[in-house]
């Protein structure tokens, strides 16, 4: 994993856990992998592993079955995909409006990025 | 596991390398001992597996003194030195040979890594290159199962790809039974390992805190635009580094590097600022 400095540690295990359930490597009610195989996969203390699972459970997103690990929970997909966007509108969306008036661009150059960006990728999928 | 009460040393004829020590090192953490050259890293790991004396003062494995040498202590310890000349044998024949001395050693674990290491049980000693030899000794280290396991500068000599290695099987190998003490220059390569740091300086212990309290209390990162409060310390590297007291900001993580230069020149605001900050409850 190449890390973000500034970000935590745990919160970037976190980002990774979302990735996986937003793009469904990991479905819900399914089993993913223990604390400690996460904490090998990314070279961390096992601690800071723990702690990403912890944050997880408290969200929802994930819980425990006593004995037998850890699993995507029922509602985990509709539940990341709110922290999701909350996220984005929160925190990306202002940093790209703070972007767009530095550089004096206008909605409608990014209406018109936005519609040219949904055509290329239309086609490329036929 | 480890207490350190009041421990000086010094060699023969020579200044005081330790002075005052008082350290406690318990099981389910990865210590990382920092300090600069010539600062005794290496002395205190030899106290605390009883390769050296103290002076003065204590130094307690278990409950017995490291110096005693009692067998339960012994059993319960291991040190991966910087420098080591390991037995002119198979990899297989010395496990057999030093497995002996450690209860808990397990060939299967030991195995185990010999292979992540790509390295083979007939493989003989003297012919593999220095890296080679050092991933021998870690990975019998590590399968002695010892509670102490202490490392000093495990990832020098090792190539890219196995510093990797190195933290996976860390990572892999760190329990709540384990205390596990790395000294180490390569901050880069263990920093997302290490969950406690102590660093020494002008032969004290000069910093003694969990990451965790580090994180709660300290901020690190380029400095935020039109602050007025005072920058605890601050780095002109590319974009500029400072630290700061965290108050009320987002956590971000430890910048190991950071923190080391800030708390070799200004500990006793880094200290204070630790010591007063508002503690949250652990997660």
């Amino acid at each position: 994993m190449n890390y973000d400095n500034s970000k935590p540690i745990y919160l970037q295990i976190v980002d990774l856990f979302y990735e996986n359930i937003l793009s469904k490597k990991w479905r819900e009610e399914e089993r993913i992998p223990s604390v400690r195989e996460v904490a090998m996969m990314v070279e961390v203390n096992p601690n800071t592993a723990i702690r990403a699972f912890t944050y997880l459970q408290e969200q929802n997103v994930i819980h425990n079955a006593r004995g037998i690990g850890y699993f995507v929970s029922k509602n985990g997909y509709q539940s990341v995909l709110n922290i999701k966007k909350k996220e984005f509108i929160k925190q990306t969306l202002p940093d790209v409006f703070k972007k767009m008036g530095l550089l004096h661009i206008q909605l409608e150059e990014v209406t018109s990025a936005y519609n040219q960006y949904i055509k290329t990728t239309a086609h490329e999928k036929k | 596991m480890i207490r350190i009460q009041n421990l000086k040393f010094n060699y023969p004829k020579g200044k005081t390398i330790l002075d005052h020590i008082n350290l406690e090192f318990v099981p389910g953490n990865i210590y990382g001992l920092f300090g600069r050259n010539g600062e005794g890293k290496s002395t205190l790991m030899k106290l605390m597996c009883g390769l050296l004396f103290p002076k003065t003062g204590s130094c307690h494995i278990l409950d017995q003194p490291t110096a005693t040498r009692t067998v339960k202590g012994l059993q319960d310890s291991f040190i991966v030195p910087e420098d080591f000349e390991l037995s002119p044998l198979r990899i297989a024949t010395y496990a057999k040979v030093n497995a002996a001395f450690y209860p808990k050693f397990s060939f299967e674990q030991f195995l185990h890594l010999i292979k992540e290491f790509h390295l083979d049980l007939q493989d003989f000693i003297p012919t593999l290159s220095f890296g080679q030899q050092k991933k021998v000794l870690i990975a019998f280290g590590i399968a002695t199962n010892t509670k102490l396991l202490l490392m000093d500068e495990p990832t020098n000599g090792l190539d890219i790809p196995s510093k990797s290695q190195f933290r996976k099987i860390i990572a892999e190998a760190a329990d709540e039974g384990k205390c596990i003490v790395i000294a180490t220059h390569q901050v880069r390569d263990l920093h997302s390992l290490i969950n406690h740091l102590v660093i020494l300086d002008h032969a004290r212990v000069s910093f003694d805190q969990p990451l965790s309290a580090v994180s709660n209390a300290l901020w690190f990162g380029k400095p935020p635009q039109g602050i007025s409060e005072p920058i605890l310390y601050s780095e002109s590297s590319f974009g500029g580094k400072v630290v700061l007291a965290r108050k009320e900001r987002n956590e971000t993580e430890v910048d190991l590097e950071l923190l080391f230069n800030a708390a070799l020149a200004r500990p006793e605001e880094i200290n204070h600022v630790l010591k007063t900050a508002y503690h949250e409850p652990a997660v």
